[in-house]
């Protein structure tokens, strides 16, 4: 089968316009990945490596980023047909630094199993797919990760009708996974520890196995567990399902890019560096306009305000950069609360993801 | 006059360089080569522009992954594997599993096939009609969509593992899929098969015989009952003389499943029964094609000679519509087992689904594409040069 894959510019966060509504939804059926895989092969990496993805993406005017077909909090579209959650957040922050428009982002829904070919054969810039960060993505597939915009473990959910109150009960259990996911190894590993025996229905695309899932093909669906709670929403009856409290992986996800092509790679990163910095600072979208102006040394040199700064020109952008991020897009907090956070239908507390100065692991190094 | 002879030798020079120019056969063997030429030209770049472009993005490259560790659990295999087996091992699962459907899916096709085909030429209005919707309505329908109908169908329609039908003999169907009892075969079950072989190898030499009789004597001989005798019969009487070393493990309710017996997953069977529907309705058409193909004369020959009607259907249009079938039918196989590929819809580790996850975890694309290529390749040049063989078999022999 061939994945569909829905190409769509994004049209801003947030505010709805009329011009939102006559926006084009070009949903075509793209390379197979075996098209992918080839073309890539024989003609694509040969432009595509070239080692300047920042000029490229200038001179596109746009800055193409991959993401999940459908996660509601990471990237999915709304009911308008806009894209929403904290990875297209990020891309939409990447577009602000190099081109203070957060709408010349431009979304590629990539299934987990097409990401990485997408990524290496130049389809996408970056990818900021719900994307673990691991040793051998990082080596062998020829790919760079630095941030984490989520930290995250892997879970389980089962129905509450089944009476299973810890993983460690569920030996003999058909469990539903999505194929091409470090998810699917985990999974492995953790039944191979522990002694239990289970029986893996495995699917390409994620809405393949949670409708299984739900259809009770499957006793366990597993995935991180901010997806598990995402996925909840989407079934029957939410109500009847519950994510046990085993946490049985590390899964820091982030942007990942392609090897060689470090100036690139800077800016991808400094974005969400910019984002983490600005909440640590206070500096929200609401007031970075008024602290520009009157802020703390700090504050000022962040925001491209500070007399004879070359921070932004060094990076390969404006001196705004930052600026422009958090004016248009917002802080860590402010992304993560509007896509995430407790006041979403998700209801996810910041936990991992709270900066270092409030007991969690977002830090970012200091802009000077 | 040594002058004359030179200017005289000149032109024969140059009718010769323009003899090889003119000559077809000459130009053919040039534009030949030129063209193969080219062809290794164009192989060569793209090799080498891969190479190069896959160490210059630090990807990975080689087929050296193949004997790691998997790390990753399949659902339906055939043969013992685990997350501890290499990637080349899952590879083999995955080959087996696409075998598997495909055989399976292939025989049920041609039975279906070909009862549906001839009964679309019945003289009973009501199956001859069936017969073509049926025929209308799986052929106009693209076999992915075959499938999800299926694996929807199954898995909605079937009750949870907790209240499942229980069928005779132990066996049980849910939406996770058939339970059957286990057979497991006791001490001295080799002898079952050795007989099971003992009576094909007869049944061969039976027919071999009734036919020279036929020829001689001109008495017909039951060659079907006999073989089914002995190719039944024999492992049976085998199986009772050895005091039926059988025993059955029968499948259990277990906490979240039935466990114990074999089971055959929702996800085989909704891509057995769309694959085996699927290509049944086309191989309809063409055992009508060739069953009409036959000239009405050879029926009415054979009715003016006082054949019964099933001996005409078996002796005389058969084996010419046979002639006119087998041809189409080949390109059949090699679509249903093609197809089979889009077991990746449902769930069942096919070889696309256990290549895919291998792709994804070892990031090698252009080396698992390849690997997919030569597996298709093989096995669909395998069946080809089968039914060529049996094709050439049932050809007219020209005496």
């Amino acid at each position: 089968m061939q994945p569909a894959v829905f190409e769509q510019i994004s049209k801003g966060s947030g505010t709805v316009t009329s011009e939102n509504k006559t926006q084009t939804k070009v949903g075509k059926m793209k390379k197979t990945i075996l098209s992918v895989a080839i073309g890539a092969a024989a003609l694509g990496l040969a432009s595509a490596a070239s080692a300047a993805t920042l000029d490229d993406v200038k001179a596109k005017g746009v800055v193409t980023c991959g993401v999940s077909a459908g996660i509601p909090g990471f990237s999915n579209p709304d009911d308008k047909g806009e894209w929403t959650g904290i990875d297209v957040d990020y891309c939409r922050g990447i577009a602000a630094a190099v081109f203070g428009d957060p709408t010349k982002a431009k979304f590629v829904a990539l299934s987990s199993k097409d990401r990485f070919p997408a990524l290496q054969s130049g389809e996408v810039d970056v990818l900021t797919r719900n994307t673990t960060w691991t040793i051998s993505r990082d080596t062998s597939l020829g790919f760079n990760f630095r941030t984490v915009n989520y930290y995250d473990g892997q879970g389980f959910i089962v129905k509450k009708s089944l009476n299973v109150k810890s993983a460690l009960e569920l030996s003999g259990a058909a469990v539903c996974v999505q194929t091409g996911t470090t998810t699917e190894l985990n999974l492995a590993d953790y039944f191979k520890a522990n002694n239990l025996q289970y029986n893996p229905v495995v699917f390409e695309k994620e809405a393949d196995a949670t409708t299984a899932y739900d259809a009770g093909r499957c006793d366990v669906y597993t995935t991180d567990q901010s997806g598990l709670y995402a996925i909840r929403l989407k079934m029957k009856n939410p109500d009847e399902n519950m994510v046990l409290p085993e946490v049985i992986s590390k899964e820091p996800l982030g942007p990942a890019v392609r090897q060689g092509d470090d100036k690139w790679f800077d800016v991808v990163s400094w974005v969400h560096y910019a984002m983490v910095n600005a909440e640590e600072l206070g500096i929200t979208s609401k007031n970075v306009d008024e602290l520009k102006a009157s802020g703390s040394p700090d504050i000022k040199r962040m925001l491209g305000s500070e007399e004879g700064s070359k921070i932004g020109t060094d990076l390969g952008l404006t001196n705004d950069w930052a600026y422009n991020i958090v004016k248009q897009v917002g802080n860590y907090g402010e992304v993560f609360d509007r896509t995430v956070g407790p006041n979403t239908p998700l209801k996810i507390e910041r936990g991992l993801n709270a900066l270092w100065t409030k007991g969690g692991l977002q830090y970012a190094p200091p802009i000077r | 006059m040594a002058g004359m002879a030179l200017n005289s030798d000149t032109p024969t020079t140059s009718k010769k360089a323009s003899s090889l120019i003119y000559d077809p056969k000459a130009r053919g063997i040039f534009y030949q080569v030129l063209t193969l030429a080219v062809v290794v030209l164009f192989v060569w770049m793209v090799t080498q522009n891969t190479i190069d472009n896959l160490r210059r993005a630090n990807i990975a490259s080689g087929f050296g992954f193949i004997q790691g560790r998997a790390g990753f659990d399949i659902g339906q295999s055939l043969i013992a594997y685990s997350s501890d087996s290499t990637y080349g091992r899952a590879l083999l699962v995955g080959i087996l599993n696409t075998l598997q459907v495909a055989v399976l899916g292939i025989i049920t096709a041609s039975i279906i096939g070909f009862i549906v085909g001839i009964a679309r030429l019945s003289q009973n209005w009501l199956i001859a009609k069936l017969a073509q919707v049926y025929v209308e309505f799986f052929r106009n329908i693209p076999p992915l969509l075959v499938i999800l109908f299926w694996y929807k169908g199954v898995i909605a329609v079937l009750p949870q593992a907790r209240d499942s039908f229980n069928l005779p003999f132990q066996t049980y169907l849910n939406n996770r899929g058939l339970f059957v009892p286990k057979p497991i075969f006791g001490d001295g079950a080799w002898a079952i098969a050795v007989a099971f072989l003992i009576g094909i190898v007869a049944t061969v030499f039976v027919a071999r015989w009734a036919k020279q009789r036929q020829m001689r004597t001109g008495q017909p001989f039951h060659t079907v009952w006999t073989g089914l005798g002995l190719i039944l019969g024999l492992p049976i009487l085998t199986f009772l003389a050895l005091g039926a070393p059988l025993t059955f493990d029968y499948p259990i309710a277990g906490r979240f499943n039935l466990t114990g017996g074999s089971v055959l997953g929702p996800e085989f069977i909704s891509l057995y029964l769309a694959l085996s529907f699927y290509t049944a309705s086309f191989i309809a058409e063409i055992v009508r094609s060739g069953i009409k193909a036959v000239p009405k004369g050879q029926t009415e020959a054979a009715n003016a000679l006082g054949l019964r009607s099933n001996a005409i259907t078996r002796l005389i249009v058969l084996p010419q519509a046979l002639r006119i079938i087998i041809p189409p039918l080949t390109s059949q196989y090699l679509n249903l087992t093609k197809n089979s590929s889009l077991a990746v819809a449902c769930g069942f580790a096919d070889i696309y689904a256990i290549g895919g996850t291998m792709l994804n975890q070892t990031g090698q694309a252009v080396e698992i594409v390849a690997l997919f290529l030569i597996i298709y390749l093989s096995i669909s040049i395998t069946t080809a040069i089968f039914m060529n063989w049996f094709n050439a078999k049932m050809a007219l022999v020209e005496r």
